[in-house]
């Protein structure tokens, strides 16, 4: 099998991952879709690792899912907080920091 | 008679070296701690010391007078030698190449000062005790004028020029408060209009910007001596170390410290300090304008002391001058350019305060052109100075009793026949009004004539200048003959003219002694203290003035004048009788009409009251086009500096307003800019690599 059809896999899965950001208003299924394009990714940085036969790569996608996990902590956190005083978990709703032409 | 007094003055004593001030003269400090304590205890306690601040008002100085007789009776009983004396208070300034010391010089000049300072202003604060007595601020006024009589006793006790341009400021600010004394509206006691009000204040601002242009000579000149001497002192301190830098001006410019160029600098810039402060040509239209203050205040600051100020600093100066004969001649052609200009204003003022005014700023020009003379001047600059000092604070007083009992009328044309109503004003008013003119044996005579007889004198290198201000001096003489005359019977005689409201009475006598004590002064000092008779009677210790200031302004030095002495004598006596006759026929005689407003005149009446068109020309040359350099400079303060820095600011909320568009609030849109952002810079690296 080629390492190509991985590779072209992390594409999907990132465009994939990419799309449910800009077109999903739930706050979880959008945060879900960036923990996609992150596993994506890691995948492409595991092949490339493969392709380059070294470990930079792989050491790589170690750290991105050090991050990743702290990502989700910190993002969670932010979510629940915001469901709790809007009761609402659509980013739309989420529009507060913004250019105001008229604070009145 | 004259040359009497010439010859009497011949050199007795050469300038005399300082020694420490011993007895009575080392306490004078206490002669300008006096009237000071005075002025802040009324200034501080406020409206809590209302009722009696008018005691401490008058005590202070009338204890410094008593002091400064003392000291003057120590000096009088001492040897020459010992008659200039230094009182040391210790170091005042001490910054790396200057230093200076804070001490007082008790010397013949300067307690010549303090006894004309402390007694016409005793007698001045005594009057203004009843003048002021309506005045709901009478503590307050008392108080500005204790200031102004320690300032003044300052500024002539200074053995520095920094000290003595310290009292020089300190007048300078009594003067400001005073003259705008009145710059609020009162609706009780002493009346004032807001209209009236406005104009004082102006007044006073005016006389505070017009001396300031002579400060500027002051300064510079100061900063001249410091650069070129290293000092300020006047001579050299007693008991402190006597090397080149210790060493008083006076005392370098004697050992040929200065060239003759750096001395004239300095003699000229002192020049412009006395134009500003002595209402000098052409810094003199503050002086009319001053008469806003009241009457008290016009006589002691704007007649006998403070105006007087710049011709002590000439004759103080005098070493300095002595070396510089060419800034001695501007003195001498300022001071007689004013004497004249003075005399024509005079001529033709109906306010009787602009008409003594005007007189005043002439007779200083006769002092500054007697100290522009030189050693032949000197004295008699001073002598006649103190003169005037009695005559002319009498007069105004007079002018303010006139006042007083008119409902504070100044216009003379609504005076007349007073001389019946208040007989000690007018009998007191006549006795200045003799003296100043020269009338024989009264003041003026004494101190007049021997300015206009040194005039006429020929010194070393001079050609058209005895004739030009020898004329001068004695054309003067006329027109003061004149305008006096003319102010006295438009004021005393004549049919009266007053407003209907008008019941002119005698002065309380609080006013009316002082006037009498100013009277008996402006008639018998001359013949007392400047006479000096070779009667075998009169006895030969008693003090003469001019004598007297020989160890400080150096002996009088003796010339012939280009004419013989009775020929100016008589043909100045001349003159006097003409203007006091011409006077006579057209204001003073029973058959004339003196019209109640005043007819339109010749232009040179016209222009005499106008002041000779002085504030026409101030205001052509410096007022208008400084008004329209400050806008320019207003303009471009708000066109390029505010425009510079408020065009920064707007171009940043600009470039604000154009970063906060994309700034809509929803995620998805942030998160699709950045999602473009990233194809977009892949795209460029990748262009880039290929």
């Amino acid at each position: 099998m080629s390492l190509m059809n991985y590779l072209l896999l992390s594409a999907v899965l990132f465009s994939v991952g990419a799309t449910t950001v800009l077109v999903r208003r739930n706050a979880i299924i959008a945060f879900m879709g960036i923990e996609m394009m992150l596993n994506a990714t890691n995948l492409a940085l595991v092949t490339f690792a493969r392709i380059n036969g070294n470990l930079h790569g792989q050491v790589l996608a170690f750290f991105v899912m050090v991050v990743a996990a702290a990502e989700v902590v910190v993002g969670l956190a932010i979510i629940v907080a915001i469901y709790r005083t809007r009761r609402s978990a659509s980013v739309d709703d989420v529009n507060l920091l913004k250019d105001v032409r008229d604070p009145a | 008679m004259t040359t009497l007094t010439l010859s009497a003055a011949t050199p007795s004593a050469e300038a005399v070296a300082p020694q420490i001030a011993s007895g009575p003269a080392s306490a004078a400090l206490w002669l300008i701690l006096l009237p000071a304590a005075s002025a802040a205890v009324l200034l501080l306690l406020g409206r809590r010391a209302d009722r009696w601040g008018h005691w401490p008002g008058w005590i202070a100085p009338a204890a410094s007078c008593v002091m400064g007789v003392i000291i003057a009776v120590q000096l009088l009983t001492a040897d020459t030698a010992e008659r200039v004396q230094h009182v040391d208070l210790g170091s005042w300034i001490d910054a790396g190449a200057l230093n200076l010391r804070f001490g007082l010089l008790v010397d013949p000049l300067s307690v010549t000062f303090v006894l004309l300072i402390t007694f016409v202003g005793t007698l001045i604060h005594i009057y203004s005790v009843a003048y002021m007595a309506e005045d709901v601020n009478r503590r307050r006024f008392f108080a500005y004028l204790n200031l102004f009589v320690a300032a003044m006793l300052t500024l002539v006790l200074a053995d520095s020029y920094l000290l003595l341009f310290f009292g020089w400021e300190g007048v300078g600010l009594a003067s400001y408060l005073l003259i705008g004394f009145w710059n609020h509206e009162v609706d009780r006691g002493h009346k004032i209009s807001g209209a009236q009000a406005l104009e004082n204040s102006v007044a006073s601002k005016k006389a505070f910007v017009a001396n300031r242009i002579g400060d500027l000579g002051m300064i510079v000149a100061m900063g001249l001596l410091f650069a070129q001497l290293g000092t300020l002192h006047f001579v050299s301190v007693p008991g402190q170390a006597q090397g080149m830098g210790d060493l008083g001006v006076f005392d370098q410019v004697a050992g040929g410290g200065l060239t003759t160029a750096m001395a004239t600098g300095i003699g000229l810039m002192l020049l412009l300090a006395a134009c500003g402060k002595s209402a000098q040509f052409p810094l003199q239209s503050w002086l009319g304008d001053a008469m806003a203050g009241p009457t008290p205040v016009s006589a002691l600051i704007h007649a006998a002391t403070m105006v007087t100020a710049g011709v002590y600093l000439i004759v103080r100066s005098q070493p300095l001058f002595d070396l510089a004969p060419n800034a001695r001649l501007a003195v001498a052609i300022v001071g007689a350019i004013t004497l004249l200009y003075g005399a024509i204003v005079g001529c033709a003022k109906d306010d009787i305060k602009k008409a003594l005014a005007a007189s005043t700023m002439s007779q200083i020009g006769y002092m500054m052109l007697a100290a522009g003379l030189g050693p032949v001047g000197y004295a008699f600059a001073i002598v006649h100075l103190v003169g005037h000092g009695f005559f002319k604070a009498g007069m105004f007083l007079g002018a303010g009793s006139v006042m007083h009992a008119m409902g504070d009328e100044t216009d003379m044309r609504k005076f007349g026949h007073l001389a019946t109503k208040m007989r000690v004003t007018w009998a007191t008013f006549a006795f200045g009004w003799l003296a100043i003119i020269g009338f024989p044996f009264l003041t003026g005579f004494f101190t007049k004539d021997p300015i206009i007889e040194a005039a006429f004198v020929r010194q070393e290198g001079q050609t058209w200048q005895p004739w030009v201000f020898g004329l001068v001096a004695m054309l003067g003489a006329g027109l003061t003959a004149f305008y006096m005359s003319r102010l006295f019977f438009m004021t005393f005689e004549g049919k009266s003219r007053w407003e209907p409201e008008a019941h002119p009475h005698e002065s309380p006598r609080l006013m009316t002694w002082p006037l009498i004590a100013l009277a008996v002064g402006s008639a018998g000092f001359g013949f007392v203290f400047v006479f000096k008779p070779s009667w075998s009677w009169w006895p030969g210790w008693w003090p003469n003035l001019a004598d007297w200031l020989t160890p400080t302004v150096g002996p009088v030095a003796h010339h012939e004048p280009v004419v013989h002495w009775l020929v100016i004598t008589v043909v100045t006596l001349a003159l006097v009788a003409v203007g006091v006759w011409q006077a006579w026929i057209r204001f003073g005689a029973p058959s004339t009409v003196v019209p109640r407003t005043a007819p339109v005149g010749s232009p040179l009446t016209v222009a005499a009251r106008n002041d000779l068109y002085q504030d026409h020309v101030n205001n052509g040359l410096l007022v208008i086009p400084g008004t329209y350099a400050t806008r320019a400079l207003v303009f471009t303060d708000g066109a390029v500096v505010d425009g510079a820095v408020q065009g920064v600011a707007r171009g940043a909320v600009a470039v604000g307003d154009q970063a906060r568009r994309p700034q809509t609030g929803f995620v998805r849109q942030y998160a699709a800019t950045m999602a473009l952002g990233v194809v977009v810079l892949i795209v460029i690296v990748l262009a880039v690599q290929i």
